[in-house]
């Protein structure tokens, strides 16, 4: 039992971040900790393929003639981390994005406090 | 020859003028939308070529920078794609044309970006249609969306709101297709959707397909705004520019459902799907729930964009019932609906954009029979293709319902049938309850001692002007072709529709 937590604490610890993320996105009142809820959301699942492609006595994935040069079971797997090169590109413009909505919010309605938000946009 | 690489031309050509508007155009805003339009109409040009290629030689696929899949990216051309790519292109190309009138008056002095967010979103559009890879998938969808956010929040006060609240969810949706695309990729250590195909079956039953599977599935379907997840539709198709309403409607939620499809029964075998997880019956009766929701809440609405986005949200569940029931006529219904929806409500969100611009409204309730003398023809392809949505022969609409309840008896749920008939009846009392205020009410008599100058009636709201060609004939070349595509459905299904439906259905 102890081996299967110990075995995948970078798991839980991943799992621990989405619902944080989550839990921010939904329960939280204000946008902007939504957006911070959003983010961390984002950066566990980018957390996630990066532990997928770890290996224990792995190397980093340059070519070395000392690690052998074939031997692909030495080297960690690069995909992941390309992938999560262009996922990470992705988050920084969808955050870029959601910052100008929210400054446009704030220009119209003077608040990101949901609730009042909505008070105001009714009234209106 | 460049003419051989087509199928990569189109998604590039958009990219290409997306970015070149800003740089071309910046000293002179005029030309944002020739350029704009122009790339639409290659576009077309070029998804017609592909069409014909794939139809005379089968499928196409290319290879980005000449590497070999699964461990190139690789863009695949088979019927359905082609097919999907031009359907959405043809409404763009009418939407675009149409936006020069209504465009300008509504986001004033924003034509340079707005142009190159458009275009984005189509290469994003088009991108998720041809892609042969799932993290390529991601990447157009992201692409895709992105834009979208954009284009909603350009619009009116309450628009960025709307804006970001989809940005949450869709955020959450492509995050949730990441999650379950890392899981498939480190139980299958391929991306190509071809090539997964080929080793899922030598999997056993693994929990961690599984999960991918619902992650994707539920992912997407927020994009696709299946039923329980629609909760960012209304807002946004509501407070949007009536030209990205009348693009986003049509095109957005059409491209998810593309994206389903391809998921479920092209890279995730059909047996598989309905065999381990009952994922299809799930989608098929959310997608029952949410047609009926979406038709009550469309009769319960007093503003017409925001009652066509209720409609919408029962439309996707013609296409949802379609997927769900995966048999070949569900599936057949369900790609046939994808097409006759694009062109309803590109023509419906064209008119309700024509009604704002005439009128300065479109609230429901103060419609009466002076828009129809003022707006003959746009009110014309209303009637139209409100009788597609309601599925009155011959129009469009009814030929994809027809396939839809055959689906539903041959897989002898006759829930499903009873469903449809119903929503069908709901359909026509909320396009009858404006047609007949449009055609039967009479126009309130002006009250004694009142201007009736021209300036004086814009400035109490009631309508001025005639129709402009600019704005009438794109809605009336699509709600003809609802005709057309209702007379020609035969054709269209034995040509294409039948040529794709996945093997083991």
């Amino acid at each position: 039992m102890t081996d299967f937590f110990l075995g995948h604490y970078a798991y839980f610890g991943i799992i621990t971040l989405l619902i944080i993320g989550l839990y921010g996105m939904i329960f939280k009142k204000n946008l902007a900790k939504k957006l911070i809820g959003m983010t961390i959301f984002q950066v566990s699942i980018i957390m996630f393929y990066v532990a997928s492609a770890v290996k224990w006595s792995g190397t980093v994935p340059v070519l070395d003639p000392l690690a052998g040069a074939a031997d692909a079971a030495k080297y960690i797997s690069p995909l992941q981390h390309c992938l999560m090169l262009t996922a990470i590109v992705v988050g920084v413009a969808t955050s870029g994005v959601a910052f100008s909505l929210l400054i446009a919010i704030y220009r119209h309605y003077k608040t990101l406090d949901e609730s009042v938000l909505m008070d105001r946009m009714k009234s209106s | 020859m460049i003419i051989y690489n087509s199928p990569a031309l189109v998604p590039l050509l958009l990219l290409a003028t997306a970015i070149s508007i800003p740089v071309l155009a910046i000293k002179k805003t005029k030309l944002a939308y020739p350029l704009a339009v122009g790339a639409s109409l290659f576009s077309v040009i070029l998804s017609s070529y592909n069409i014909f290629r794939v139809w005379k030689s089968g499928p196409l696929t290319y290879h980005f920078g000449g590497w070999i899949p699964p461990i190139g990216i690789e863009y695949v051309l088979d019927p359905l794609s082609a097919f999907i790519a031009l359907v959405i292109n043809i409404v763009a190309f009418f939407v675009l044309w149409h936006a020069s009138g209504v465009q300008e008056r509504e986001i004033p002095g924003k034509s340079v970006p707005y142009y190159s967010l458009v275009l984005l979103f189509l290469c994003g559009a088009n991108g998720i249609i041809m892609t042969g890879d799932l993290f390529n998938l991601y990447v157009f969808l992201e692409i895709f969306s992105l834009a979208g956010y954009g284009l909603i929040g350009i619009g009116e006060k309450q628009a960025p709101v709307a804006a970001f609240r989809y940005l949450i969810m869709g955020t959450v949706g492509a995050s949730f297709y990441l999650l379950g695309l890392g899981f498939l990729y480190i139980v299958t250590g391929s991306l190509n959707m071809a090539d997964i195909k080929n080793i899922l079956p030598l999997i056993d039953s693994n929990p961690a397909v599984e999960a991918a599977l619902s992650l994707m599935v539920i992912g997407i379907g927020i994009k696709m705004a299946i039923f329980p997840l629609h909760g960012w539709l209304p807002d946004a198709y509501t407070y949007a520019p009536s030209t990205t309403s009348s693009l986003i409607a049509p095109i957005g939620t059409k491209v998810a459902a593309y994206a389903i499809i391809r998921l479920l029964f092209f890279v995730f075998d059909v047996k598989f799907v309905s065999r381990t997880l009952p994922i299809t019956d799930l989608i098929a009766w959310l997608a029952a729930i949410g047609i009926l929701y979406g038709s009550v809440m469309a009769m319960a609405q007093k503003e017409m964009k925001r009652m066509l986005a209720y409609s919408s949200v029962a439309q996707i569940g013609y296409i949802g019932l379609g997927i769900g029931m995966a048999n070949p006529l569900g599936f057949i219904g369900a790609v046939l609906h994808i097409l006759n929806h694009a062109f309803m409500k590109g023509t419906l969100f064209l008119v309700a954009a024509n009604l704002r611009k005439n009128s300065g409204h479109s609230d429901i309730s103060r419609l009466d029979a002076s828009y129809r003398k003022k707006l003959p023809w746009s009110m014309a392809a209303f009637t139209l293709a409100a009788l597609s949505m309601i599925g009155l022969p011959p129009t469009a609409g009814f030929f994809s319902k027809w396939y839809l309840a055959l689906g539903a008896i041959d897989r002898g749920n006759w829930v499903f049938l009873a469903v449809i008939l119903v929503s069908s009846l709901l359909n026509a009392v909320y396009f009858f309850r404006i047609l007949e205020k449009v055609y039967l009410v009479p126009p309130p008599a002006p009250k004694a001692g009142e201007d009736l100058s021209p300036k004086a009636k814009k400035r109490r709201g009631s309508l001025i002007g005639e129709e402009e060609y600019g704005l009438m004939i794109p809605c009336v070349i699509l709600s003809f072709s609802l005709l057309l595509l209702g007379l020609g459905n035969a054709n269209i299904v034995k040509g294409i529709i039948q040529r794709i439906i996945p093997l083991g259905m």
